[in-house]
C-alpha cells in the first residue's frame, strides 16, 4: 500500500499518531514531548508501528533502529530520517 | 486435606454476560440456540475492558478476562488481593486457544505474504493467554498455567486448582475455561468429522438428537482454602469437594461404548469427596446432543452410581447454551453450584423423546426441586468428556 499522496514529515507524523490511536494510546495524551511509557505504548507496539509504517513508506527498519527512541518525536523523527 | 471452598463466580454464556443471567434463565427453561450455534450475542466487548486490552486479546481471552472480572468482584476482592500474590494461582481451560487469531492471520499470510502476520499473533492465538491475562490484570504470581484437553479442559483446569491449594501451593487460584470457536475453520472441520448437529438442535438424551450446538463463552471461578477465607470473612457459595480424572485408551473421538472411563471418572471423584452414590442429589451431564455421547454417558452413569443413577435428576446445560467446548466444564461447574445453592435442578431443555435403553430422570421440560432427605447441603457431580479420551468429574457441595 504505497502511498501516492507526497510525503511530509508532517504527514508521516499524522500516521505515526494514528497509528498509536489504532493501538489504543489515548489521543489527547501524545506529543512530540511524550515518551513511550507515558502513553503506554510497549515494544510490540513498537513492532506493530513498524509494520504500518515499512508498508506505507516501503522502508525498512531494524529492531535496533529503536534503542535510543524514548518519545514520539523520536519515533516520528526515525521514520522521517528513514524516509529520506 | 484443607477444604476448598468456592468464594467466586463470573460467566460469560449465550444466555448473556453474568454467571446469575445463566443460572436463572437456564432455570427457566431458556435456550440460547439461533441459526445452529450459539455465539455470546449480548457481549459487547466495549463495556467491559479498554481498546488496547481488547486488541491485546482473542475473543476467547476477551471472554476469560470479563468472566474473570466478575468471579473476583463476586468473591470481594477489592483493588488489594486477600492472600499473598504469590500464593494466587491461575488456571484456565480451553480445547483450541485463540484459532480466530489463527485464522486471520493465516489468511494474511497467504494472501498478502509473511510481512502482514501481526506481532500480536503469538501472543493472541496462544492457548494459555487466557490465564496469562488474568495474572497480568490482576497481578496473580502463583503458579500460573493452561490446561488443554479438548472438552474436558475445563473441568480439568478446576480440579487442578483444586488439587493446588490442597496442596497448598496456593491460598487461591483464578480457575475456569474460555473458548470462541465461531470461526470458519473450526465450523468447518468439526461440521466434516460429522460432530456437528445438521438440523441445529442441541437436545442432550433425547432419541432425535443429531450432533452438537457449538458455541462460546468463559466461566471462571474463585477457589480458596477454606480456613483462610473464613479467616477473612468471605461469603462461601460451595465447597469443591472431589474430583476424578481418567483415560479411555480407546478411540481419538469416540467415548467407550459402555462408559467405562467416565465411569472411573466419576468414581473416583465421589472417592475423593468421599461420598457414596447414595450422597449425590444431582448430576450435571457433559450432555452434548452427540449420539455416541449421550448413550455412553448413560451407561456410565449407570456403572458408576449404580440403581441411585435412576433416583436423581440428570440435565445438561448444553441444552440451553450448545457445547463451549474448553469452557463447557467451567460454565457447567458455575451452573451445577448455582444450581444446588438454589436446590433447583435445572431442565434438559427440548427433550421430548426416550430412546431404549437411555432411561434416566433428564429433567424434561421444566426444572425440578431437588428432593433432599438428610438435611445437609445438597451435593452434585458434574461431568466433562473430551476428545482423547479425556474424562473428567467434578463434585460439589451447596454452602
Amino acid at each position: 500500500m504505497a502511498t501516492t499522496t507526497t510525503t511530509t514529515p508532517q504527514s508521516i507524523e499524522d500516521t505515526v499518531v494514528e497509528s498509536l490511536v489504532n493501538f489504543g494510546a489515548e489521543a489527547d495524551a501524545i506529543t512530540r514531548d511524550a515518551t513511550l511509557e507515558d502513553i503506554d505504548v510497549d515494544s510490540l507496539d513498537l513492532v506493530e508501528l513498524t509494520q504500518v509504517v515499512e508498508e506505507t513508506y516501503d522502508i525498512d527498519l531494524e529492531g535496533s533502529d529503536f534503542k535510543t527512541v524514548k518519545t514520539v518525536g523520536d519515533v516520528v523523527d526515525l521514520v522521517v530520517a528513514k524516509v529520506g | 486435606m484443607r477444604d476448598v471452598v468456592i468464594t467466586g463466580v463470573g460467566a460469560v454464556t449465550p444466555l448473556g454476560v453474568g454467571a446469575r443471567v445463566l443460572h436463572e434463565r437456564w432455570t427457566a427453561g431458556a435456550c440460547a440456540v439461533r441459526d445452529g450455534e450459539a455465539p455470546c450475542a449480548d457481549f459487547d466487548v466495549t463495556d467491559h475492558m479498554t481498546s488496547k486490552e481488547a486488541r491485546r486479546a482473542d475473543r476467547a481471552t476477551q471472554l476469560a478476562i470479563t468472566a474473570g472480572d466478575e468471579a473476583l468482584a463476586d468473591a470481594g476482592w477489592g483493588d488489594e488481593l486477600p492472600y499473598d500474590p504469590e500464593l494466587i494461582g491461575c488456571v484456565l481451560g480451553t480445547g483450541i486457544g485463540g484459532i480466530g487469531t489463527l485464522e486471520n492471520n493465516h489468511d494474511l499470510l497467504r494472501d498478502t505474504g509473511p510481512d502482514s502476520v501481526s506481532p500480536l499473533a503469538v501472543p493472541l492465538m496462544m492457548s494459555n493467554a487466557g490465564s496469562a491475562a488474568l495474572s497480568l490484570r490482576n497481578g496473580l504470581r502463583g503458579p500460573v498455567f493452561s490446561v488443554v484437553s479438548a472438552c474436558a479442559a475445563g473441568s480439568h483446569a478446576i480440579g487442578t486448582a483444586l488439587r493446588m491449594i490442597q496442596h497448598g501451593e496456593a491460598e487461591a487460584v483464578v480457575t475456569g475455561g474460555a473458548e470462541a470457536p465461531l470461526t470458519p475453520l473450526s465450523r468447518a472441520a468439526f461440521a466434516r468429522m460429522n460432530a456437528l448437529s445438521p438440523t441445529g438442535v442441541s437436545r442432550p438424551f433425547d432419541a432425535r438428537r443429531d450432533g452438537f450446538v457449538m458455541g462460546e463463552g468463559a466461566g471462571v471461578l474463585v477457589l480458596g482454602a477454606g480456613d483462610a477465607a473464613r479467616a477473612r470473612g468471605a461469603r462461601i457459595l460451595g465447597t469443591m469437594r472431589g474430583y476424578g480424572a481418567s483415560g479411555d485408551a480407546h478411540h481419538i473421538t469416540a467415548p467407550h461404548k459402555e462408559g467405562r472411563g467416565g465411569a472411573r471418572a466419576m468414581s473416583i471423584a465421589l472417592g475423593d469427596a468421599g461420598f457414596t452414590p447414595n450422597d449425590i442429589d444431582y448430576v450435571n451431564a457433559h450432555g452434548t446432543s452427540t449420539q455416541l455421547n449421550d448413550r455412553a454417558e448413560t451407561l456410565a452413569l449407570k456403572l458408576a452410581l449404580g440403581e441411585r443413577a435412576s433416583q436423581i435428576p440428570i440435565s445438561s446445560t448444553k441444552s440451553a447454551i450448545g457445547h463451549l467446548l474448553g469452557a463447557a466444564g467451567a460454565v457447567e461447574a458455575i451452573a451445577t453450584l448455582l444450581a444446588l445453592r438454589d436446590r433447583i435442578a435445572p431442565p434438559t431443555v427440548g427433550w421430548e423423546e426416550a430412546e431404549e435403553g437411555m432411561d434416566l430422570d433428564y429433567v424434561p421440560g421444566t426444572a425440578q426441586p431437588l428432593k433432599l432427605s438428610n438435611g445437609r447441603p445438597p451435593v452434585a457431580i458434574s461431568n466433562s468428556f473430551g476428545f482423547g479420551g479425556h474424562n473428567a468429574t467434578l463434585c460439589l457441595q451447596a454452602a
